[in-house]
């Protein structure tokens, strides 16, 4: 089947080929450059894509919240964190070997081989018949307290453990002046 | 193919409507500080200086663009345009009266947020690329603060949502009937607090805004400018525009969850009109505190959020949520 350009088919495929090559470019911009705040900003960029393309396959609620904690809190503690790191100048005039550069491009070529391998020769699961729910608020909360609750509750128990490190970290510091 | 004009014809609306406010709430904005101050504010260019925004526009687009030698090129040029498109976005969900919505969406309050949260990353953007370290003071400050008043401003909302039971926007307005102790400011049926619920949503607001007592972010005094200080011409500009936009919208938003929106006060002839009153009413209200109040300090600030907007905000939650329980 090949729609044309301009149906609704058409149109909506153009557009999940933009929310394609947004995620590629922010992922490229975020490992290639050299300054650190450009990565946070392809980051950010990336994360625009992938909420775009929850948008498009039909879960704007997840849309949303990659929006509104990727972008709007994960994205901007990484830029504070990166204020705590040493700048970039001292960084770029530092000589990177040549051997972890040939390393990171095996590893990374195995990987990209390995995941290509499994996706073209994988078998895929039909798509389901019916969908499990509407994908509402209302369902997701009801699986979150019944089905997912323990996951739930490992996940808040992991933050709460972090942000208590955290604290723990910081006061340490403030009490060795 | 109607949907597709009734689109297009929203599209310019929402254009033309961003286009006036932005340019005349300056133009309100400088004539309020003007009266507060005993002068008459601009006067010069038309009839009581009326003119004043195309002049100021035309003087913004003629001037050169100015690359600072320390700046990081690629963000000092994209930081402008990245505050203003979600500012722009937002204008889509919101309800201007009970048929004039551009698009309705289910999750009309968490886009809101969405949204609004990137303001933060491209003032930050904007700070950093800038190669100045006032603008970086500048924008970290304005970040701490933003992610700092966005929690209370989330939990108050979530109270409204669990009145409502719904995140659609027109949704919340519909369920606050069409009498002003209907209007989710006065429902203390659904929790005592509300009113002081509202006032730590204008709070919250004025703070995520970037406005007076809360404009730590520009500073004239300590900072210059703040994070637009290396910006010239149309550069300054969008981050002014991008200002009034994120003023309209956090009145919208109050407006819609709190105030009733569309609804009239005593019943007679709903409407967009009334939208628009109690929204210049809530915007004429952010330009009289700019010009009343002193800016805080920043400790103050920061202090005033997360030891009493937030533990308060979550004691109202679960007090509201007692309520809706009990009755």
């Amino acid at each position: 089947m090949n729609p044309s350009l301009f149906s609704p088919e058409g149109l909506a495929g153009i557009i999940f080929l933009i929310l394609i090559g947004v995620t590629i470019l922010g992922a490229i911009i975020a490992t290639c450059t050299k300054r650190l705040i450009r990565s946070v900003t392809g980051l950010a960029v990336c994360f625009v894509g992938v909420a775009g393309l929850y948008y498009f396959l039909n879960s704007p609620f997840v849309a949303m919240m990659e929006l509104l904690i990727y972008v709007g809190a994960v994205c901007v503690t990484i830029a504070f964190a990166i204020m705590l790191a040493e700048p970039d100048e001292a960084r770029l005039a530092r000589k990177i070997s040549g051997l972890s550069g040939g390393l990171a491009a095996i590893c990374g070529g195995a990987i990209a081989f390995a995941l290509g391998y499994a996706a073209v020769n994988g078998t895929w699961m039909a798509a389901p018949a019916a969908r499990a729910n509407d994908g509402s608020l209302k369902m997701i909360g009801e699986s979150l307290l019944t089905r997912y609750s323990m996951v739930f509750e490992l996940i808040s128990i992991v933050l709460l453990v972090a942000i208590i490190g955290s604290m723990a970290l910081a006061r340490g510091g403030r009490r060795e002046e | 193919m109607n949907e597709l004009i009734r689109l297009l014809a929203y599209m310019l609306g929402i254009a033309a409507f961003l286009g006036l406010n932005l340019a005349y709430l300056g133009w309100v904005e400088r004539k309020g500080a003007g009266h507060f101050q005993r002068r008459t504010g601009p006067k010069e260019v038309g009839p009581y200086g009326l003119l004043q925004p195309l002049a100021d526009g035309l003087k913004l687009m003629s001037k050169q663009l100015v690359v600072p030698t320390n700046a990081d090129r690629p963000l000092y040029m994209c930081a402008p345009i990245l505050i203003m498109v979600p500012s722009v976005l937002l204008f889509v969900a919101i309800p201007f009266g009970e048929h004039l919505v551009p698009r309705e969406f289910n999750f009309g309050l968490i886009m809101m947020f969405a949204f609004a949260s990137m303001a933060g990353l491209s003032i930050l953007i904007g700070g950093w690329g800038s190669g100045n370290k006032y603008s970086l003071i500048a924008g970290t400050r304005a970040v701490s603060q933003n992610v700092a008043y966005e929690i209370p401003m989330l939990i108050t909302a979530i109270n409204i949502v669990l009145i409502t039971g719904s995140l659609d926007l027109n949704e919340i307005v519909r369920q606050q009937g069409s009498y002003i102790w209907n209007w989710n400011v006065f429902r203390l049926d659904k929790s005592i607090l509300m009113p002081v619920s509202f006032l730590v949503f204008f709070i919250c607001s004025l703070a995520e805004t970037n406005r007076t007592p809360f404009d730590l972010g520009e500073c004239e005094g300590e900072l210059v400018a703040g994070y637009h200080t290396e910006y010239g011409g149309m550069g300054f500009g969008l981050f002014m525009m991008a200002e009034y936009a994120n003023l309209v919208i956090g009145c919208s938003l109050t407006t819609v969850l709190f105030l009733g929106g569309w609804q009239c006060p005593f019943g007679l002839f709903p409407g967009p009109h009334w939208f628009l009153l109690k929204m210049y009413f809530l915007i004429w209200c952010f330009v009289w505190i700019r010009w009343t109040y002193p800016r805080t300090t920043f400790w103050g600030l920061l202090n005033l959020s997360w030891k009493y907007l937030i533990p308060f905000s979550l004691v109202n939650l679960l007090l509201t949520a007692l309520f809706i329980k009990v009755f």
